[in-house]
C-alpha cells in the first residue's frame, strides 16, 4: 500500500510541478462560466434592424418607436429604396429590415387593413425565426391597442409561466452543460493523455515491471485527476451560485454523489482512450474529436435532443454527458430527488461498468 | 493518424450539422381541461392542429400535469380553469395559464411564442365566428408578411455547416501543427535541427506549411460534402473564401506555433491551445450572434480570428458577399498574422 502512495504522490508532484497547466485546469471552467454566463446568450437583445418606411405617417412612426423601445431591437439606418435591401445584407450587421407599404395610415383609416412587411436575413434561420416572432408579437400587440377602445373583444388572455427559471436566464441551463463538459474534458483527456505519454515514451513497461499492479498503476493515474475534477465541479457550482444566482434547489449531497459518478464514468473513458492510442497526440485527437463537440451539441446542452432527426436522437442516447446533464438539471433547478433521476444514475453506473471491464479486456501487460 | 485527421472530422461534420437546431416540431404538451366546454375543445383542437405541439395526455389534475413536467415528459401545460367558457362570453376575457420549461431558456421562449401564436390564431376565429352578435364596427388588422431572404425554408443546416466546419479545419491545423513542433522539443529532435544551417523563419515556415495545406484540402472536403449532402448555397466566389481562409489559417497555426515554442511538453502545448481555443470558439458566434453579446465582449473579439472567419464564411457563402464587403475583415487578419508569425520565429530559439 506504500508503494502505491508513493506512486500517487509522485503523480501529483508531476502534475503540480507545472504551474501553467494547474493555472489552466482551474482557469478553464472559470473562464467558461464567465463567458456562458456574461456572453453567450440566446436571448434576442439589441438586434440590428433596418426601417424601410414608404408611408411615413404617423402610424408607421408609432409602429417604429414601439419596435425600438420594446429593447429587442437597434435601429441601424432608414432606407429609401429597394436596390439598398441587398446592400445591407451582404454588409452583414442588419439582421431584420421593417418595410411600411405606401399610403399604411391610410389605408388603415379607410379599409381597416395595411401590411406591413419583415424581411429577415435568415442565413441565421433560428435567429431570423426568433426576431421575426418578436417583431410580429410587438405588432400584434399594437393592434390589440388600437383596437381597445373599440369594442369589448372575445378573447383568452394567456397568462405564461416560466417554470424553474422565471427571469429566462441563459445561465441555467449553461453550468449543467459546463460542468459535464469541463469534467469529461479534464478527467478523461488528462488521463488518456498521461497514460498514453508513458506508453510513447517506453516508461510504461517500467511501471509494468515495478511490485504495482497494473490495477494500482491505472488508480494511482487517476487519483489526481478526480480530486482536481472534484474541485472543479465544486467551484463551478459555487460561481453560478453566488455570481449568476443559480440555485441549487435539490440535495446536495445527491448532487455530489452525482457528480462523482460522473468523474469516474469521465476517467473510465480516459482510461480507455489510453487503451486503444499509442501516441499523446492520437489520445488527444480521439479525445478532443470525440467528447468536445459532442458533447456541446449532442447532449441536450444548447440544442434539445427532442428537435432532432430521430436516428441522432438514438445515437444521443450513447452521449454520457447527456444523462449527466438530466440529473443536474432536475437536481438544481427542479429540486427533484433520486425518485426522479434514478433511470439516469442507473445508466451512468452501467456505462462505467462498460467501460472499465472494456477497457480491462484491452489493456496489455506485455511488450509488442 | 491519418484516419484520425481526415475521418474523424468528416464524420463529426455530418453528425453534428444534423444535431444543431432550434426548430421547435414535437413540443409536448399536457392539457388540464377543468371546463370541458364546447371552447376549451375548440381550443385544444387547435393545439392538436399546430405542428409545434404533441398532445401527450390529457387531465383533470394541475398536480399530475406538474409531476409530467418535473419528469421531463412535458414542455407546456395548459391549465384551463372551469368557468372558461362562461367567463369568455359573458365578460369576454378569460384567462388560460401556461406553465413552461424553461430551462433552456431559449427553448422555453419559443415554446411561448408558439403557443401564444395558437391562442391569438383562436381569438380571432371566435371574433370571426362571432361577428353578428358582437357590436364590432371597425376591427382594424394589419398584416405581418414575414420573408426569409438567402434561405426561405429556414434550414438551419447551412448556416450551422460553415460553422462547424471552421472549427473543424482549426482543431486539425493548429494542433497538428503545434504538437509537431513541441513533440521534436520533447523527443529531443529540435537539438539536431538547431545544429543545422537552416534559418528560423525556414523552420518556422516548415512547420507551418504542410499543416496550412492539410487545413486548407480539410476546407475543400467539408465544403463538398456540404454541397451534396446538405445542399448548402454557394453563392459567392470560392477563390475569395480560400484567400481568406489562407489568411485565417496562417494566424491560427501561428498563434499554435507560438504556443509551442513556449511550451515544453505536449501535454502543456495542448492544454494552452485548449484553452484559447474553447474561448475563441464560444465567442465567435457560432451558436449565438455576436451582435447580442455585450459591448465589451464584442471588443474582446477583436483579436478572436475565429469570430472574423465565421463570420465571412457564412457571408460569403450564403449571403455572396463581395471583397468589398469583407475587406475590413480580410485586412485586420492579415496584420493579425504577419504579427503571430513575428513573434513565433522571435520567440524560436535555436539554444538548448
Amino acid at each position: 500500500m506504500n508503494r502505491f502512495w508513493a506512486f500517487v504522490k509522485k503523480e501529483f508532484l508531476h502534475i503540480f510541478r507545472d504551474p501553467r497547466t494547474i493555472l489552466i485546469l482551474f482557469g478553464m471552467p472559470i473562464a467558461q462560466i464567465m463567458i456562458f454566463g456574461y456572453v453567450v446568450k440566446n436571448e434576442i437583445k439589441d438586434v440590428r434592424i433596418a426601417v424601410y418606411d414608404k408611408s411615413k405617417d404617423n402610424v408607421t412612426r408609432e409602429i417604429t418607436n414601439k419596435i425600438l423601445s420594446s429593447g429587442y431591437f437597434l435601429l441601424s439606418e432608414k432606407i429609401d429604396s429597394d436596390n439598398e435591401l441587398e446592400r445591407i445584407f451582404k454588409k452583414g450587421d442588419v439582421k431584420e429590415i421593417i418595410v411600411f407599404e405606401p399610403k399604411f395610415a391610410e389605408k388603415l383609416e379607410n379599409t381597416n387593413t395595411a401590411s406591413i412587411q419583415l424581411i429577415a436575413d435568415a442565413s441565421d434561420a433560428n435567429t431570423a425565426n426568433l426576431i421575426v416572432n418578436y417583431t410580429q408579437a410587438i405588432i400584434y400587440d399594437y393592434v390589440k391597442d388600437i383596437n381597445s377602445n373599440n369594442s369589448p373583444l372575445v378573447q383568452i388572455v394567456p397568462e405564461a409561466r416560466m417554470m424553474f427559471n422565471e427571469e429566462m436566464k441563459s445561465v441555467y441551463m449553461f453550468v449543467p452543460g459546463t460542468m459535464a463538459l469541463i469534467l469529461l474534458l479534464i478527467s478523461a483527456m488528462m488521463t488518456s493523455i498521461s497514460i498514453a505519454k508513458e506508453k510513447e515514451m517506453g516508461t510504461m513497461e517500467i511501471l509494468l515491471v515495478s511490485p504495482l499492479q497494473p490495477l494500482q498503476i491505472i488508480l494511482g493515474k487517476v487519483m489526481p485527476y478526480i480530486i482536481l475534477s472534484f474541485v472543479n465541479a465544486i467551484s463551478i457550482i459555487l460561481l453560478g451560485f453566488f455570481v449568476f444566482d443559480v440555485p441549487i434547489q435539490g440535495s446536495i449531497i445527491l448532487l455530489m454523489f452525482e457528480t462523482m459518478l460522473f468523474i469516474f464514468l469521465a476517467l473510465s473513458i480516459g482510461i480507455f482512450i489510453s487503451t486503444v492510442s499509442k501516441s499523446q497526440q492520437t489520445a488527444m485527437f480521439i479525445s478532443i474529436f470525440s467528447l468536445m463537440l459532442p458533447t456541446i451539441l449532442l447532449s441536450g446542452f444548447i440544442f434539445p435532443i427532442k428537435n432532432m432527426p430521430l436516428v441522432l436522437q438514438w445515437f444521443c442516447y450513447l452521449v454520457p454527458p447527456k444523462w449527466f446533464i438530466i440529473i443536474i438539471k432536475d437536481i438544481m433547478l427542479k429540486g427533484t430527488g433520486l425518485i426522479y433521476v434514478w433511470k439516469e444514475t442507473l445508466i451512468l453506473i452501467g456505462m462505467i461498468i462498460f467501460f472499465i471491464s472494456l477497457s480491462v479486456k484491452k489493456f496489455k501487460v506485455r511488450l509488442e | 493518424m491519418l484516419p484520425i485527421i481526415f475521418l474523424l472530422p468528416i464524420v463529426q461534420l455530418i453528425i453534428l450539422v444534423n444535431a444543431a437546431t432550434l426548430e421547435m416540431k414535437n413540443i409536448d404538451l399536457v392539457v388540464v381541461d377543468n371546463d370541458l366546454s364546447s371552447s376549451s375543445r375548440k381550443l385544444i383542437a387547435k393545439f392538436e392542429g399546430s405542428k409545434f405541439f404533441n398532445l401527450d395526455e390529457f387531465t383533470f389534475s394541475i398536480e399530475k400535469a406538474k409531476q409530467k413536467l418535473l419528469k421531463n415528459e412535458a414542455d407546456i401545460i395548459i391549465n384551463i380553469p372551469s368557468g372558461f367558457e362562461k367567463d369568455l362570453f359573458s365578460e369576454e376575457k378569460t384567462k388560460i395559464q401556461l406553465l413552461i420549461n424553461a430551462i433552456n431558456s431559449t427553448a422555453g421562449g419559443l415554446t411561448n411564442v408558439y403557443a401564444t401564436m395558437v391562442i391569438s390564431d383562436f381569438n380571432k376565429n371566435i371574433i370571426a365566428e362571432n361577428i353578428n352578435i358582437l357590436p364590432l364596427k371597425s376591427y382594424k388588422k394589419i398584416n405581418v408578411l414575414p420573408s426569409f431572404w438567402y434561405n426561405p425554408e429556414l434550414n438551419y443546416k447551412i448556416y450551422m455547416l460553415p460553422g462547424i466546419l471552421v472549427i473543424l479545419i482549426t482543431v486539425i491545423g493548429m494542433f497538428l501543427s503545434s504538437l509537431n513542433l513541441v513533440r521534436e522539443k520533447e523527443m529531443g529532435t529540435i537539438e539536431q535541427i538547431n545544429v543545422t544551417p537552416i534559418k528560423k523563419y525556414q523552420f518556422i515556415a516548415g512547420k507551418l506549411i504542410p499543416f496550412w495545406i492539410i487545413a486548407l484540402f480539410e476546407l475543400a472536403f467539408g465544403l463538398v460534402i456540404g454541397k451534396l449532402l446538405f445542399q448548402v448555397p454557394m453563392i459567392g466566389n470560392l477563390f475569395l473564401l480560400f484567400g481568406f481562409a489562407s489568411v485565417y489559417l496562417l494566424v491560427m497555426l501561428g498563434i499554435g506555433l507560438f504556443i509551442s515554442t513556449i511550451a515544453d511538453n505536449q501535454q502543456q502545448v495542448l492544454f494552452i491551445n485548449f484553452f484559447f481555443l474553447l474561448v475563441f470558439i464560444l465567442m465567435s458566434g457560432i451558436f449565438t450572434p455576436v451582435e447580442s453579446m455585450p459591448e465589451w465582449a464584442q471588443k474582446v473579439n477583436i483579436v478572436n480570428p475565429l469570430a472574423y472567419f465565421m463570420k465571412v464564411i457564412r457571408m460569403v457563402l450564403l449571403k455572396g458577399s463581395t471583397f468589398n464587403d469583407i475587406k475590413e475583415q480580410f485586412f485586420s487578419l492579415l496584420v493579425y498574422a504577419s504579427i503571430v508569425l513575428s513573434l513565433a520565429i522571435w520567440r524560436y530559439r535555436k539554444v538548448v
